[in-house]
């Protein structure tokens, strides 16, 4: 694991451009506050040694912004790749998605973001917020509770909190284990976090419930949705030209759903059409205005998969091919599919 | 001349209530109408409707969450995100035609298509029952103003009045505004916000200012029930000045507040040429994904699409909330009017800081509420726009 300092992808960055082989690039905008980071498209150097940052705060992946970025240049489009979102470069582009001429990667390793919902349930207003080492340090504008409510006795003008990273880090980082999978014409760095906890142990956790809880749990999350759609609109395997949800023409357009059993079925379709594609990225759940933990829709069905077929990574190659695109000896029987999902549960 | 004169009468009429009492007061207050208040969900807090489930005395379950504000704004109270309208049912050679809409009882019961209009008829303007919102912030109400110059003027949405006429709002200061805050911006005074009654909390009351006949006549159905002296009590001698002192604390909150010296100034009616073709735009809209959240969140946006849902037995007509960010918002028989993402993105602000002032006395419809900078997912939101195309006023 390493970290990669922001100065080495600025100045590849402007090397690159002055050299004319890019002349834009995707990387991470610094934006009002220190958490405040946007994923961003650099068209000149000037801003990219002003504005790019590479820290904790940098949330979004970058590679489905080449669909649309590599049809605006002649030139190459400089893309910083960080583990979890080199499999999503895979599946973008065994997918023909971009023209893989069209862009100069490279790789860069990561130390984890942060889960920017979590981080600002637990701090007051915040002034600053930086991390040093494995310790979060939050200042707020003034003296909170741990409720956030103000505190009356104590009207500092500010007031620091401390945080283990490992408490605001984001649900992928905390199961990461990842390297670079794409072919990348070059490499600052790699890997990713260590994982400190397992990849299918929130999925057990809701597997165990028995149904009539599982549904709740679920009806419980769906009825937050507001139908935004950025859970779909920022995914990587989500790549239809044209959603039929959003296709007056579709017959099954739908802005908001109906009743509450149309909300259930946005989603439930929704991860089945990506089963077998879903990079697991995380990104549906780090998008989510309402912090639904739709990742783990896309978990379960990973772990099935898993299960039924073998182990499989989508986006771990370009030319792999899905099981659920495929037949081999291998694949399990539909008459022991049940049986051999319920005995995984327990495990 | 009558509103001076209930301003100046609503003076003596503060009150107080002890904080530990709010619950006690929630059950009155629901007695006299439909109550939401905001609470703390997974999610952040949202408003709920109050539901007066009590624990031990004088302790309820449903606690009023102390966050700044809602995720969602308190709109869909007027203007939910999905209601239906009316139901088509072919019946032989007729077809049946029922208003479905819920925006008299505003329940989850649809069988009330016998209700008539509010509008015109007497009888039912005593059947419909209040709508009590409590704790909404000075943004959020500066906000309905927002709302009611689109909803009410001709021609005038009838959903939207029948509830907003019925509903009763009970605003209240923001002890702990965000980083993401910037009501300031738009003249908005968090520590003293509008509404029919006007609330402020310090550690140990809240105070109650009436600020219209409608605070005023339901603050005295409230007197009309017994045991409410015990809960709402007069304000005393030192009263005034602890509110007083409350406030210009919020104030010196508001004043710190990292985005407070965001500018309006540059924008406004006639600055149309000024941004429209900004070399701006296309830096700023390029990651936008046009997910619509920041619509969706916002308190001021206020489109809609109206859509016919075929049940297999009927066809439903409903309305729900539309986003300028969509690629088929306002799609006509020549097509979309904004092809590109950065034409969408731009009316979304180019509505908010130029067009409505435009059309509406200078009104910007946006309140500084910082939704939009908080959901997101790719953190673009007005404020950068503002400073973008502003010139980067209030660093
Ligand atoms: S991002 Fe969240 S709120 Fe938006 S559509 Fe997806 S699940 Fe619903
Ligand atoms: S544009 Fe943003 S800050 Fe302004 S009112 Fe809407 S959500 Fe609030
Ligand atoms: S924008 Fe102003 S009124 Fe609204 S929540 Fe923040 S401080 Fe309160
Ligand atoms: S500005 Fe943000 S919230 Fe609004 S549509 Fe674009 S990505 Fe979605």
């Amino acid at each position: 694991m390493q970290r990669t300092d922001r100065d080495a992808l600025v100045r590849r960055a402007v090397s690159l451009m002055n050299d004319g082989v890019c002349d834009r690039v995707l990387a991470w905008r610094r934006g009002e506050f220190s958490s405040d980071v946007s994923p961003g498209v650099f068209t000149d150097t000037e801003s990219v040694e002003k504005e790019l940052v590479r820290n904790f705060f940098c949330g979004a992946n970058l590679s489905k912004y080449l669909i649309s970025e590599t049809e605006k240049t002649e030139k190459k489009v400089l893309i910083f790749l960080r583990p979890c979102d080199s499999y999503s470069f895979n599946r973008l582009l065994s997918e023909h998605k971009f023209n893989r001429e069209k862009v100069y990667a490279v790789a860069v390793g990561c130390d984890g973001t942060a889960d920017i919902g979590k981080l600002k349930r637990k701090c007051g207003a915040l002034s600053d917020i930086k991390r040093r080492g494995d310790k979060i340090i939050a200042e707020s504008l003034y003296e909170t509770n741990e409720e956030n409510e103000e505190n009356e006795e104590n009207e500092a003008n500010g007031a620091e909190r401390v945080f283990d990273l490992e408490d605001v880090l984001s649900e992928r980082c905390l199961s990461c284990n990842l390297k670079n999978r794409a072919d990348c014409d070059e490499i600052i760095s790699d890997g990713g976090r260590d994982a400190v906890s397992e990849r299918f142990f929130e999925v057990r956790r809701i597997e165990n419930m028995s149904s009539e809880e599982r549904y709740e749990f679920w009806r419980g999350e769906f009825s937050r949705c507001i139908r935004c759609n950025a859970c779909r609109d920022v995914c990587p395997a989500c790549t239809c030209e044209k959603c039929v949800f959003s296709n007056p023409s579709s017959g099954v357009e739908n802005k908001a759903a109906a009743n509450s059993f149309e909300e259930s079925m946005f989603h439930i379709i929704r991860a089945f059409h990506v089963a077998g594609r879903c990079t697991d990225c995380g990104e549906c759940s780090r998008v989510c205005p309402q912090s639904i933990p739709l990742h783990l829709l896309n978990r379960k069905l990973i772990k099935d998969i898993n299960i039924l077929y073998g182990e499989y990574k989508s986006g771990e190659s370009v030319s792999q091919i899905s099981p659920l695109n495929s037949w081999t000896e291998n694949d399990a029987d539909p008459s022991e599919v049940a049986e051999l999902l319920e005995r995984s549960r327990s495990k | 001349m009558t509103s001076e004169k209930t301003k100046t009468e609503a003076k003596t009429k503060m009150l107080k209530i002890s904080l530990e009492k709010t619950g006690l007061l929630f059950e009155k207050l629901s007695a006299a109408g439909k109550l939401y208040i905001p609470v703390d969900g997974a999610a952040g807090a949202s408003f709920e409707k109050w539901d007066g489930k009590a624990g031990e005395a004088n302790k309820f379950e449903m606690k009023m969450s102390s966050a700044h504000n809602t995720v969602k704004s308190a709109k869909d109270v007027f203007f939910p995100q999905t209601e239906d309208l009316m139901r088509f049912r072919v019946n032989g050679k007729k077809i049946e035609v029922t208003d479905c809409s819920d925006y008299l009882n505003n329940s989850n019961n649809s069988n009330n298509s016998d209700v008539a209009r509010a509008d015109n008829s007497a009888q039912n303007e005593k059947t419909a029952n209040n709508i009590i919102l409590f704790g909404v912030r000075a943004c959020d109400v500066k906000s309905f103003e927002v709302l009611d110059r689109v909803f009410l003027s001709e021609p005038c949405d009838t959903y939207y009045k029948a509830r907003r006429e019925r509903t009763v709002i009970f605003s209240m200061a923001c002890a702990a505004p965000r980083e993401t805050c910037f009501c300031t911006s738009f003249g908005i005074d968090p520590s003293c916000p509008e509404g029919d009654v006007s609330c402020i909390a310090d550690g140990k009351y809240i105070y109650f200012e009436i600020k219209s006949e409608k605070g005023e006549r339901l603050m005295s159905s409230l007197s009309d029930m017994s045991d409410i002296s015990d809960i709402l009590e007069s304000i005393g001698d030192s009263d005034p000045e602890s509110v007083a002192s409350r406030r210009r604390e919020i104030k010196r909150r508001a004043e710190r507040l990292p985005l407070s010296g965001v500018s309006t100034e540059p924008f406004g009616a006639g600055t149309t040429g000024r941004y429209f073709s900004s070399p701006a735009w296309e830096e700023l809209s390029a990651t936008c994904l046009g997910c619509g959240a920041c619509t969706f969140v916002c308190p001021t946006c206020q489109c809609y699409d109206i859509k016919d849902f075929d049940t297999g037995e009927s066809v439903v007509r409903y309305r729900c909330w539309d986003s300028c960010m969509y690629s088929d918002f306002t799609k006509m028989s020549a097509g979309q009017p904004r092809l590109t993402r950065l034409e969408r993105f731009r009316q979304r602000f180019m509505h908010k800081l130029v067009y409505f002032p435009e059309n509406n006395d200078g009104l910007f419809s946006c309140v500084g509420c910082g939704r939009c900078l908080a959901s997101c997912p790719v953190n673009m939101n007005i404020v950068k726009v503002m400073k973008k195309l502003g010139g980067g006023a209030g660093d």
